[in-house]
């Protein structure tokens, strides 16, 4: 497939924790290299739907296709297993308490799945590595613990975890929500930089200003559905929706 | 105290005491086997499964040791199964020891935060992967000091097989006290003996630990 | 020889009488145990010096050594002091020290948690430290490890087939009578295990009740 327009295509997603209804029939498509930002308030679904598009939460109705290919096929669980694994390696996912294997050094971290996954020698793995770690300016602790790191050092390890599987596409779920107020704006240039680089990113954020300076489309969500979509400019500067222009009014009230 | 009957005798405890600790050996490395496919049965995705490890717990842990051993060793034989003492205490008491370390190893492994499978996951790792390279290597960490609880309550329970004729520790002792009628100094030699092999064995489970904390 | 459980109920009412007999041991051992426990928290807390360090010594033997063998030891030991029990009283007192020694220790464990800021508030109340202690602290410390006495006392129903040896009739002995009689031990042996496991049920049941009523008044 070699038409960009719908790189990621989320159709009807649904969603259903038992009888709480999570997701209403969600569709969304992504190009390739674009960057969306999604907002919402909080238990609007943001994560659950993040964390769909990898099928860490499996939707209960829709489809999730990536590039071509569906995500959340139906297949018996062993070919399943397999198919999910291989999509999982194309999507890289940072999350807000980071979850960097406290076992393992800054370097391992990184190499581990390569190395399992992509059949790397452990010279071929440690390069990748430490140019991922470069780039996101941890070269320096590749050999440190996770508990030897600050908060914004650990989810900058992570970002160059994900990458290192050369994701096609990043999902960041409240990326710098667990740091220290000057912590956060290290993480946001790693991810400024992964911009530039045409990465294709989805973005779940309470930053308002970070995702009106890197996005290219902005999400706002509540309970469940998508209320108003655009471009940073009109729906954080001209909503057409209520519900949204009450949202960002409380929010910039509750920053104060 | 009769220290002249106690230095006569007890050669025959610290060859006693060979069996107790032969016999712990033994048990111990049944106990985790039967406890790592336990723990195993407890958290597969087939339900059948779960429902075997959740009954082995429960039935096991629900009985006296004693009548576990009795089944197995005088009940064994209406069922085809002839085994002589030694090897209905061994058996018995490893399946006994395997359902309370079936509780310990899945306690250490699911109170490892479910954000460290779910981003081993997400970096494409099947479940197996993240199981042995993700969540084990951190919950064995977890699981060595309780272990080392169940171990030290397993060395105890070896006495249980002095009931079918195995002349380890207890049953040397009380076989002592019937023909010297000295309770006090056969309890003392026989206590003195399990003391040290508790120790030794707690001692080496201590440098597991300390070992496996440092890296 | 294959299994036969038709002649089960021709002997239940044997087996019924040693449930009985198990229960009644449990409760009298457990109960021994708790108000045990309580006392020898206190002596190792509180004790005098020469109370203390003998009582240490009794405690540490009696953890790192098999109940088997110290039932061995109280029974025959007290018939060679000239007291001769009935092997059931034995067994209770073996049973009872046995747990209130593993009661003492999570009881003193609780009491210094407890103690610190509670015994100062009870004191400046005017309260003496005996009165303090009694009225305050204890109470507090035992609901607060209510839960693993409990667990002892479930770990104790089970380690009360271990007094079958020094011949006491409760439920394993009963069913050792019986098989002797009847040469199916198999059969009987698995009735033994499964009245144990309906008690066990029974009292994981009470255990739950005490549980929830206590975190009430917590
Ligand atoms: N595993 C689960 N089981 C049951 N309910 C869940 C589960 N995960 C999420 N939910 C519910 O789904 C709703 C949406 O949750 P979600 O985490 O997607 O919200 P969110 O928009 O990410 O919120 P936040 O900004 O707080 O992270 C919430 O009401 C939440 O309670
Ligand atoms: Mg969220």
């Amino acid at each position: 497939m070699t038409d960009t327009s719908d790189f990621v295509r989320i159709e009807h997603a649904q969603k259903s924790f038992g009888k709480l209804e999570v997701l209403k029939d969600i569709s969304l498509t992504v190009e390739r290299g674009q960057i969306v930002a999604i907002i919402g308030p909080s238990g609007s679904g943001k994560s659950t739907l993040l964390r769909a598009i990898n099928d860490l939460d499996a939707l209960t109705g829709g489809e999730i296709w990536l590039d071509g290919v569906q995500v959340n096929k139906t297949l018996p669980h062993r070919q399943y297993e397999k198919h999910i694994n291989e999509m999982r390696q194309q999507i890289g996912m940072v999350f807000q308490h980071f979850n960097l294997f406290p076992h393992l050094t800054v370097r391992e971290n990184v190499t581990m799945a390569p190395m399992l996954l992509k059949d790397l020698s452990k010279a071929e793995a440690n390069k990748l590595a430490e140019e991922q770690l470069d780039h996101v300016g941890m070269l320096e602790r590749i050999e440190y613990y996770p508990s030897q790191l600050s908060g914004g050092q650990k989810q900058r390890v992570a970002i160059a975890r994900a990458l290192a599987m050369k994701p096609k596409l990043m999902l960041f779920d409240e990326a710098t929500s667990a740091l220290d107020p000057e912590l956060v704006d290290e993480v946001n240039q790693v991810m400024k930089k992964l911009a530039e680089d045409h990465m294709t990113m989805i973005i779940v954020t309470h930053e308002m200003d970070f995702a009106a300076a890197v996005c290219d489309r902005v999400l706002f969500m509540d309970q469940g559905v998508v209320v108003e979509e655009g471009p940073p400019e009109v729906v954080f500067k001209n909503p057409v929706k209520d519900r949204t222009r009450e949202f960002l009014r409380k929010h910039i009230e509750g920053a104060k | 105290m009769d220290f002249e009957l106690m230095l006569k005798v007890y050669p025959f405890f610290l060859e006693a005491a060979w069996l107790t600790i032969l016999l712990s050996v033994l048990t111990a490395i049944l106990g985790l086997t039967c406890g790592a496919l336990g723990a195993a049965a407890r958290l597969s995705r087939f339900r059948t499964l779960r429902f075997i490890g959740a009954a082995y717990v429960s039935v096991i842990r629900g009985t006296p040791a004693l009548i576990q051993l009795f089944i197995l060793y005088f009940g064994g034989p209406q069922i085809g199964i002839q085994l002589d003492a030694f090897e209905a205490g061994v058996i018995g008491l490893g399946v006994n020891a395997g359902a309370y370390m079936t509780e310990t190893i899945r306690g250490a492994i699911i109170t490892i935060d479910k954000g460290q499978g779910e981003a081993a996951r997400t970096l494409g790792l099947s479940q197996w992967q993240a199981m042995y390279k993700v969540i084990l290597p951190q919950s064995a960490r977890l699981m060595i000091r309780p272990l080392g609880v169940n171990i030290n309550a397993l060395i105890k329970a070896t006495a249980l097989v002095a009931a079918i004729s195995v002349v380890e520790l207890t049953y040397t002792a009380q076989r002592y006290i019937g023909s010297t009628y000295k309770p006090f100094e056969m309890f003392l030699l026989a206590g003195i003996l399990y003391m040290i092999i508790i120790y030794v064995a707690g001692r080496g489970i201590a440098w597991l630990d300390r070992k496996a904390q440092i890296t | 020889m294959g299994l036969d459980f038709s002649i089960v109920p021709k002997y239940m009412d044997v087996i019924l009488l040693g449930c009985a007999w198990t229960i009644g041991i449990t409760v009298a051992a457990a109960l021994l145990s708790f108000f045990g426990g309580i006392v020898f928290a206190v002596i190792a807390l509180y004790g005098p010096w020469l109370l203390r360090q003998p009582f240490r010594l009794f405690a540490w033997l009696f953890m790192g050594t098999p109940l088997l063998l110290q039932l061995f030891l109280i029974y025959f030991g007290l018939v060679q002091i000239g007291i001769d029990l009935p092997a059931f009283v034995a067994g209770i007192i073996g049973l009872g020290l046995h747990f209130a020694v593993y009661n003492s220790e999570l009881i003193q464990t609780a009491i210094l948690a407890v103690d610190k800021g509670q015994m100062e508030a009870a004191r400046t109340l005017g309260l003496s430290r005996g009165e303090a202690l009694r009225k305050v602290v204890i109470p507090q410390a035992v609901r607060a490890v209510l839960p693993p006495i409990g667990n002892n006392m479930i770990a104790l129903l089970k380690d009360s087939a271990l007094v079958s040896v020094i011949g006491v009739s409760e439920l394993t002995l009963s069913a050792q009578r019986v098989i002797g009689k009847t040469y199916r031990p198999f059969e009987f042996y698995l009735l033994a295990a499964a009245c144990y496991y309906v008690i066990n049920l029974g009292m994981e049941w009470v255990q739950r009740r005490i549980e929830r009523r206590i975190s009430i008044s917590r």
